[in-house]
């Protein structure tokens, strides 16, 4: 059952790769064709999430965790590594999320898709991501957990590039890749060094003598480290990549030119979210740096904050929520700062639920409205697709933290630790949280009001043909709904309440020393309310730009214009890396090749050699034969010189 | 078992082949050509399946040499016929009787113009190969590590492209010079050693100022064929030359004859002065992976770029080798066989194109994905195990050498780490160019996918290039004894000089 739950979806991605190598001509059979690749990765990934219910009830629910050993994956002296996988309470949760929102996602895309040409092709991969998925949440190793790591970059390169006759699709889908390989370049160095520590790469072993490492000092690069500190930072570089953190957070909007579901699937509920559980995951090890601690809670709140600030201001409907997922993973990592990885875990939970319904659900207007994302285009379309419509407002509400949904108690639980850690950086993240809160309410309702309410900025044609979506596209959007509704209450006892400890069974780790999850049952009432009045707030003004005065946003543009420019091109982080890396790359590359390559070294080496001899051995046809007997002859006569001298000397 | 020579056979089982050719094959005749092309395959395929007993029959708890023949061939000067292999040669015994009937395959329909001497070069150079890793006798060594670039110079030289004597030139002022210096010090260790016998000179010790000028006179040959910066110019211009099997042998087999020098000789010969010049090979490594990353960035010609990608690659098999650790010198190996593996493929991918539109020239290409599936799918593939994607081959080495020099140098395994951004960006950005994109131009229209012939090339290097990914250790046990012997006495070697007393 475990290892099944893992490899279903490998063996859907390989029966849908090859019914995608071998697509018929005929238009009926291409058609039986995707049928059958739909069917076969959606029936997996059913099966599969089914399995992965029963393995949270297991694990999570009656404490059996356990580790299935596969086979020995590299073994190199003392380098030892396994393919192994690990199920804990931990992976249990990432398990629930990735096949839950998978497997909805996978359905979803039948109908999204259905007129695609590639369909086989499209399943296929979003099978592969899983897999790598899985991989990487079940991993017993650093290794393993980088080859999830890796593969799922992969399969989202392979998904935002997907429909590659797009130019931008493409330059997409390799900015995600090398963005990401970024991040992975401090991920790889973190295994390095922890393997230098440690002697392995095993989490259990490293875990274990991770406390005995606590105070070790390592000369890495010519300098004095305080160990655990250096292995921590370099492996949350990785994280930062994965999960779009502020400074390699750019790849993140631009991977919005990939098919819908594959952001809702990706970018959104799973993937993203890699960093934020590799954090949770090696607790044991950043527990025992308080320093990596707090650059994660600050690099979190910070990013939490930047990314709402350019939601506000976006006109793609899908940028909007993407920026908003950036900001959410900023939630998870401050949380997972202040040392309540639990609640970071938690929030990662809901907000895959949540937020896959409001990608999805996006997907769904794109759809009705022919596949418009400019929220200026839109509007007035509610009565329209209502159910949609009803479907995004659960979204939207769980996102912006209003009681009763998901939300509320994930992110309440979130800031509610981070004030409750009692330091500088602490509270720095909790209000950073809050104002980011604020915004969050405003763009989410901004995004409702300005794609559902007021006068129609859509042309004729496209109102004419504005539909609700087939029932294949609402029906999974309804587990992820309840989700979305319930995930929070229910989970809350176990995840942070009470159940906590017997739930998570060692899962995670917490010191004494950082109390700031137990404190956050015992803050000021208006540290609970805030959160929920600045939303309230939020809304309120989305209400009145967006609705009651319109004319509002505009004037405020233009008065002040800077700002808002500013904000609408991100903060210029693309300039700011296309100027610095991007064109000095191409730059030097081009130095190298002409003024090194070709000018320096050939033309001081062979060339000018050729030159040289070329006076004296005449003309240059003779190269061609001549020189190969030349060859064959000086090192003939090598060898008789050499036997000559022999016998020479002996003699 | 023992009876029978089985290196002697399958290194000139190949030869066997070109007699059979000339004796058999009159004329240039289609037909002719056609069988010669027949007995070249049938012959390099009966080599791998014979070579396969190599392994079957290989002893991976020894760090001994293995399969040893030795008999008298010039007892006057003390130069013996002594063939062997050891954990460190005996992949790339099997990698060359590998890669020789994939190209033979390759060439099945691309070269048409003396097809029978091509076939005759191609087995030739087999011979070379294989007794260049199985020779045991310096002269021995000497002999094929040399003569395996005469079939090479041929087949540059005469199925070359249209600047093919320009690129011969090259390849021979290189390697002349290096081979050159490296005969000399031959003749000096055996002067100071009195024997050519290369297990007993490695158990040799040399005064370390003699081991300082040794070193430097085989670095001079090895850094050429590796090919190390800043002696690496002759490959692109070597490789965009070369018809495609040509280059597949170059990538796949030639390139690690350097590689596997600094293994067989420098470091276990010369280790005083291996660990002296050991700042040398990390400089010049660090150099040609970042450097050649870049020039492979703006490369206009496909099979350039992937030459230069090259450079890059070798450049981790040289840290690997010198960094002292098994899983340094483990990764280097494995870097070389993976690389062997992997840039074969890719040469073989810029081959199926070019046997199509006659152009390397990257512009002139573009949304092959939609007339090309299968072809689409196997470039990626390679493309990913290049990059060093975990699950393909390409990783386990990377990812070794790292961990190796990590231990040793960490400024070196970071700048060396940056090789896996750049290479990811010159990669993904050729394949965009050619497979992504519109199919726009006129002379793609009609472009086919890749028949069974070509598929039939490629599924033996798909297969093992996974394989090896996911599951290594049938590769890396056969070198654990060996490499880890090589580690001990290098570092013995340093003790007992005193140098090493810093290290542990």
């Amino acid at each position: 059952m475990y290892t099944a739950a893992i490899f279903l979806p490998l063996v859907g991605f390989l029966i849908a790769g090859t019914l995608a190598l071998f697509t018929p001509e005929d238009e009926k059979k291409r058609k039986a064709n995707d049928r059958l690749a739909q069917i076969v990765t959606c029936t997996g990934l059913l099966i599969s999430a089914a399995l992965a219910i029963a393995i949270f009830f297991d694990v999570g629910l009656h404490g059996n965790a356990k580790t299935v050993h596969l086979f020995t994956w590299i073994q190199s002296g003392t380098f030892d590594v396994s393919w192994a996988l690990r199920f804990d309470t931990l992976t249990a949760v990432m398990m629930i999320v990735v096949t839950g929102v998978s497997s909805m996602v996978h359905v979803y895309a039948c109908g999204y898709m259905s007129h695609d040409p590639n369909i086989p092709r499209f399943m296929g991969y979003l099978s592969l991501f899983t897999f790598c998925m899985l991989m990487l949440v079940t991993a017993d190793n650093l290794l393993q957990m980088f080859f999830g790591w890796e593969g799922v970059g992969l399969a989202s390169y392979l998904l935002i590039g997907f429909w590659y006759h797009k130019p931008s699709a493409n330059a997409a889908a390799i900015k995600a890749f090398l963005v990401n390989r970024v991040g992975d370049f401090g991920f790889s160095l973190g295994i390095f060094a922890t393997f230098l520590l440690f002697g392995t790469a095993d989490f259990d072993a490293i875990f274990a003598a991770v406390p005995g490492q606590a105070d070790t000092m390592i000369n890495l690069f010519g300098t004095e480290f305080h160990a655990m500190t250096i292995i921590c930072l370099l492996l949350f570089v990785g994280a930062m990549g994965k999960s779009a953190q502020l400074g390699l957070h750019t790849w993140l909007p631009d991977a919005m030119e990939g098919p819908t579901p594959v952001s809702a699937l990706i970018h959104a509920a799973t993937m993203v979210t890699a960093g934020v559980f590799m954090v949770a995951r090696l607790s044991p090890m950043f527990e025992y740096s308080d320093v990596a601690l707090t650059v994660v809670t600050v690099v979190g709140a910070s990013t939490c904050f930047f990314a709402a600030t350019i939601g506000c201001v976006q006109n793609d409907i899908k940028r909007v929520i993407a920026y908003s997922t950036c900001s959410q993973l900023g939630y998870m990592f401050f949380a997972c700062g202040v040392s309540a990885y639990s609640a970071g875990v938690f929030h990662l939970m809901t907000h895959g639920f949540f937020k896959a319904l409001l990608f999805l659900g996006a997907g769904s207007v794109i759809h009705a409205m022919s596949d418009e994302q400019d929220m200026r285009k839109m509007g007035g379309i509610w009565k329209m697709i209502p159910v949609t419509y009803a479907l995004m407002w659960i979204g939207n509400l769980a996102l912006a933290g209003i009681p009763p949904f998901a939300g509320y108690f994930s992110k309440d639980i979130v800031l509610e630790a981070a004030y409750g850690a009692h330091t500088s950086v602490g509270t720095f993240a909790y209000w950073m949280g809050i104002a980011a809160a604020f915004m969050t309410a405003f763009y989410s309702w901004r995004l409702l009001f300005m794609t559902f309410h007021g006068k129609s900025r859509a042309d004729e044609v496209v109102l004419a043909h504005v539909h609700e979506s087939p029932k294949i596209m609402i029906l999974p959007l309804i587990p992820l709904a309840a989700g979305a509704v319930f995930a929070g209450y229910l989970g809350y006892e176990n995840f942070v309440g009470h159940h906590a400890s017997e739930f998570w069974n060692n899962a995670i780790l917490i010191l004494e020393s950082h109390p700031g999850l137990e404190n956050a049952h015992h803050v000021p009432a208006w540290v609970k309310y805030m959160p929920l009045v600045v939303g309230l707030i939020g809304i309120a003004l989305a209400y009145i730009f967006y609705l009651a005065v319109p004319s509002i946003p505009g004037k405020l543009a233009t008065t002040f214009n800077g700002l808002y420019k500013f904000l609408l091109n991100k903060w210029y982080w693309d300039e700011l890396y296309d100027f610095l890396f991007v064109k000095p790359a191409f730059w030097i590359g081009r130095g190298f090749w002409k003024a090194g390559d070709e000018e320096l070294i050939d033309g001081v080496g062979p060339n000018g050699f050729a030159r040289a001899t070329k006076a004296i051995a005449g003309r240059a046809s003779r190269l061609q034969t001549g020189y190969l007997y030349h060859y064959a002859f000086v090192m003939l006569a090598g060898v008789a010189l050499l036997i000559t001298w022999y016998l020479f000397t002996k003699g | 078992m023992s009876n029978i020579p089985l290196l002697s056979v399958i290194t000139f089982l190949p030869l066997v082949g070109v007699a059979m050719i000339l004796l058999l094959v009159r004329g240039d005749v289609k037909d002719d050509s056609k069988s010669a092309k027949q007995i070249a395959l049938l012959t390099s395929v009966a080599t791998f399946l014979i070579s396969l007993g190599v392994w079957t029959g290989f002893d991976t708890t020894t760090s001994d040499f293995q399969f040893i023949e030795k008999a008298e061939w010039l007892p006057g000067v003390g130069v013996n016929y002594h063939m062997g292999i050891d954990g460190i040669s005996m992949l790339f015994v099997l990698l060359s009787t590998l890669l020789t009937p994939v190209c033979i395959l390759s060439a099945w329909e691309a070269v048409t113009k003396r097809a029978k001497e091509y076939m005759i070069s191609f087995l030739i150079l087999e011979t070379m190969m294989i007794g260049m890793f199985c020779a045991l006798d310096m002269m021995l060594f000497y002999i094929f590590f040399e003569g395996v670039l005469i079939p090479m110079f041929i087949i540059i030289g005469v199925w070359g492209g249209q600047n093919r004597i320009y690129a011969a030139f090259k390849l021979f002022l290189y390697t002349l010079l290096g081979s050159v210096l490296m005969l000399v010090a031959m003749m000096a260790m055996y002067w100071d050693a009195g024997t050519f016998d290369i297990p007993t000179l490695m158990t040799h010790s040399f005064p370390a100022q003699m081991q300082t000028w040794l070193w430097l006179a085989f670095f001079a040959s090895f850094a050429v064929k590796v090919p190390m910066w800043p002696v690496h110019t002759w490959l692109p211009d070597a490789h965009v030359q070369a018809p495609t099997a040509g280059s597949v042998i170059l990538a796949g087999v030639l390139l690690k004859m350097g590689g596997y020098g600094f293994l067989r000789f420098s470091i276990p010969m010369m280790p005083l002065a291996s660990a002296d010049f050991t700042p040398l090979i990390y400089t010049l490594s660090i150099i040609a992976v970042i450097y050649t990353s870049l020039v492979a960035l703006v490369q206009e010609d496909m099979k350039k770029l992937i030459a230069y990608s090259s450079i890059a690659h070798m450049g981790f098999v040289t840290i690997g080798s010198f960094t002292g650790t098994v899983q340094g010198v483990e990764g280097g190996i494995f870097t070389m066989l993976s690389h062997g593996i992997v840039s074969a493929a890719l040469f073989l991918i810029v081959g199926v194109i070019y046997d199509r539109i006659h152009t390397r020239d990257i512009a002139a290409y573009g949304g092959l994905v939609d007339r090309m599936p299968k072809y689409a799918l196997i470039f990626m593939l390679f493309m990913m195990a290049s990059v060093g994607l975990p699950g393909t081959s390409g990783f386990v080495g990377e990812v070794l050498v790292l961990v190796g020099v990590f231990q040793v140098d960490q400024w070196v395994a970071a700048l060396a780490a940056t090789g896996a951004i750049l290479g990811a960006a010159y990669s993904l950005y050729l394949y965009r160019r050619i497979v992504f994109g519109v199919l726009t131009k006129e002379s793609l229209k009609s472009i086919l996918d890749m028949n069974r012939r070509e598929v039939l090339v490629f599924a033996p290097l798909i297969i093992l290039t996974l394989f090896a990914g996911v599951y290594p250790q049938p590769f890396l046990d056969v070198m654990h004894a060996s490499v880890e012997n090589l580690v001990n006495n290098y570092h013995a070697a340093l003790d007992a000089s005193g140098v090493n007393v810093a290290a542990q």
